[in-house]
């Protein structure tokens, strides 16, 4: 809107203000005009700018530039010599074992670690929404996770988890069970590796929850209510509904999040064991086979492969839960439909 | 590298950006006692006691382990309470286990970031909400595309260009992809959106004060309180951010939680000196929690609300 008063700068100088750029106070109006009118254009792109460009940069041209690679053979120790191989990396993924074995760990993992922790959130969230003493505490202690780096968090659920002395099998100990060895029992290490995610993320999602319960309008309940509504069903029938779209969205995100599991299957695994996800690739990831490829292989195309058909997995799986959710939306159709 | 430094959020909702934000809170918030507001029975502090005892007790035991040595710490039962050797444990982490360097590294690195991301965000926040110009919604588009781009896709190409650019192993390497942050600027558009009034800028204009100086003498003074949490919200991603630095570092000069990599490659045998090393990498963080809980819990509700 100020574009359109070029007169405007002519008028105000004369005023209390204080010369903003010192220099321009006394130059001729229709310069000082001129320059109003660029600054008013040019300066939004200018204030934009730093964004796009850090972003060109750094990940998109990098983007594109990784699809390039993962045409080519290229070894880590000599970058520069890219050999072009057309699509021999894909194929040799496909037919590749510890792929499918990467692939399979990785929606297992993710799948554990989603389900409970969104789950825990939702239940953490009402509780969290209750009027009540310490509710700052309660807050900020669920959130206390979430400042704690993969790293610390894996090193610590690791001594936890240990096979001979660690905590939770001397409790699993107390109630008669026999030591588990979570590290080699494939289930039991991909439960421990979804505890380090539930543990750290189940307070963040639930604060992302709280906010959304806050502002379902207090009439929805009281309506339930005279309708004879329990706290439960109110729960389910206004509640759920009312916080939709936050749901959606924290799906979204711990999906994206799962399909990158990294530093905890890394370090839960200890040792030289790290990066193939266990003596027997038993919770290697996709993340981890990306970076085994590339920086203890040195095939860095490969490695370029595996970031590639990470990212079409994780378009599938959106694709997958478009088709699912307009199927069922389908199905109940006819219930009302509040949330936008 | 941009995409995930931050907590993302979904779509604006009018009202609720502006208030309860940072320290200041000048009157109490309607929006808070909008929602159901049934007063907490016994057992809902029972299970929320639970939950808060499950969130604090690994840390908790990690202090406790840190603290004790390591046949105690390899006992059955395992200890519970602290120990005598706190202090020596941590000086020795910082010294064998290279965490003094990591986390002199981590406050560069970490606080670089928070920085940048800050004006950058504050900077293109600003021009989202209250400038006109051509393709302003187009970009903003754009910059919400960008958050779906995960960062797996371009590490490969990365590592390359930062060793044709001589920064291999090097902080900057790990720095600049970082630099921005599209949630960022999402979360200050909104911000700013609601708390910055139109006429304030229009009075600045009509005094004849370029754009700079907007930003500068009106933006930045409202734009404190946001620019705050995302500053601190900004720094744990930074400080706990793991793919990239593990790739691009190595343990001649690493970030925090790369060093800590290191503790759980089986060099160092010392159960209590691993637990000692994790315990200093989160304790800056922790601090940090302890002061500004609250606001960084406002700050991540704030940006949360619902499309």
């Amino acid at each position: 809107m100020a574009a359109s008063t070029p007169v405007a700068p002519a008028g105000g100088p004369a005023g209390k203000h204080p010369a903003p750029g010192a220099p321009e106070d006394s130059a001729p109006p229709r310069r000082r005009a001129l320059l109003h009118r660029l600054d008013v254009r040019g300066a939004p792109y200018a204030f934009v700018a730093p964004f796009f460009i850090v972003f060109a940069a750094f990940s998109f041209y990098p983007l594109v530039y990784t699809s390039w690679i993962s045409l080519h053979r290229v070894e880590l120790a000599t970058m520069n010599v890219m050999e072009w191989v057309a699509f021999d990396n894909y194929v040799a993924l496909w037919e590749d074992e510890r792929f499918w074995n990467a692939v399979g760990n990785t929606i297992t993992l993710g799948v554990i670690s989603t389900v409970p922790q969104l789950l825990m959130a939702l239940g953490l969230a009402h509780l969290l929404n209750y009027r009540m003493r310490g509710s700052t505490f309660f807050r900020v202690a669920a959130l206390t996770p979430y400042a704690t780096s993969v790293g610390a968090a894996a090193l610590v659920f690791t001594m936890l988890f240990e096979r001979d002395f660690g905590m939770i099998n001397w409790m699993l100990g107390l109630f008669g069970f026999d030591n588990v060895d979570f590290e080699n029992n494939k289930w039991a290490a991909q439960i421990a590796i979804s505890t380090i995610v539930i543990w750290r993320w189940t307070g963040y999602n639930a604060l992302l929850y709280l906010a959304a319960m806050q502002a379902v309008p207090r009439e929805r309940y009281e309506a339930a209510a005279i309708d004879g509504a329990s706290r439960w069903q109110q729960f389910l029938t206004v509640t759920v509904p009312g916080i939709r779209s936050t749901i959606v969205f924290t799906i979204v995100l711990s999906t994206i999040g799962a399909t990158q599991l990294f530093g905890e299957p890394l370090i839960f695994g200890q040792g030289p064991n790290g990066i193939t996800g266990g003596a027997d690739n038993q919770y290697q990831t996709l993340g981890l086979l990306l970076y085994e490829e590339g920086w203890k292989n040195y095939q860095m195309g490969r490695a370029a492969t595996v970031a590639w058909v990470m990212f079409l997995l994780l378009v599938l799986v959106f694709v997958i839960q478009r088709v699912v959710r307009r199927a069922a939306s389908r199905r109940s159709a006819p219930t009302r439909s509040t949330a936008s | 590298m941009t995409t995930d430094s931050l907590p993302a959020r979904a779509e604006p909702r009018p009202g609720d950006v502006q208030k309860s934000t940072g320290r200041t809170r000048r009157r109490p918030t309607l929006r808070i006692r909008a929602g159901r507001q049934h007063h907490a029975g016994p057992l809902a502090y029972v299970l929320l006691a639970i939950a808060a005892l499950t969130s604090l007790f690994p840390l908790y035991w990690t202090m406790v382990a840190a603290s004790t040595d390591n046949t105690r710490v390899t006992q059955t039962p395992p200890p519970l309470l602290p120990g005598p050797n706190l202090f020596e444990n941590l000086a020795r982490a910082w010294d064998e286990a290279a965490m003094g360097k990591a986390m002199i590294n981590s406050l560069i690195v970490a606080g670089c970031i928070a920085l940048a991301t800050v004006l950058f965000a504050t900077l293109a926040g600003f021009a989202f909400a209250k400038l006109r110009f051509k393709a302003r919604n187009v970009l903003l588009m754009l910059v919400i595309g960008t958050m779906m781009v995960p960062p797996q896709l371009s590490v490969v190409p990365l590592f390359m260009m930062m060793s044709d650019l001589g920064w291999g192993q090097k902080l900057p390497a790990v720095i600049f992809p970082t630099l921005v942050s599209a949630v960022g600027v999402f979360f200050m558009r909104q911000y700013l959106a609601e708390a910055l009034p139109d006429e304030l800028v229009e009075a600045g204009r009509v005094d004849g004060a370029h754009s700079l100086r907007i930003f500068w003498s009106i933006v930045l003074p409202i734009a404190r309180p946001a620019m705050s949490v995302l500053f601190m919200i900004t720094f744990v991603h930074a400080w706990n951010d793991f793919f990239w630095p593990f790739i691009a570092l190595d343990m001649s000069n690493p970030t925090v939680p790369v060093a800590l990599t290191q503790l759980s490659a089986g060099y160092i045998r010392d159960q209590s000196l691993i637990m000692a090393g994790a315990l200093l990498g989160t304790l800056p963080l922790l601090a940090m929690f302890v002061v500004f809980g609250r606001q960084i819990v406002g700050g991540i509700m704030q940006g949360a609300v619902k499309g």
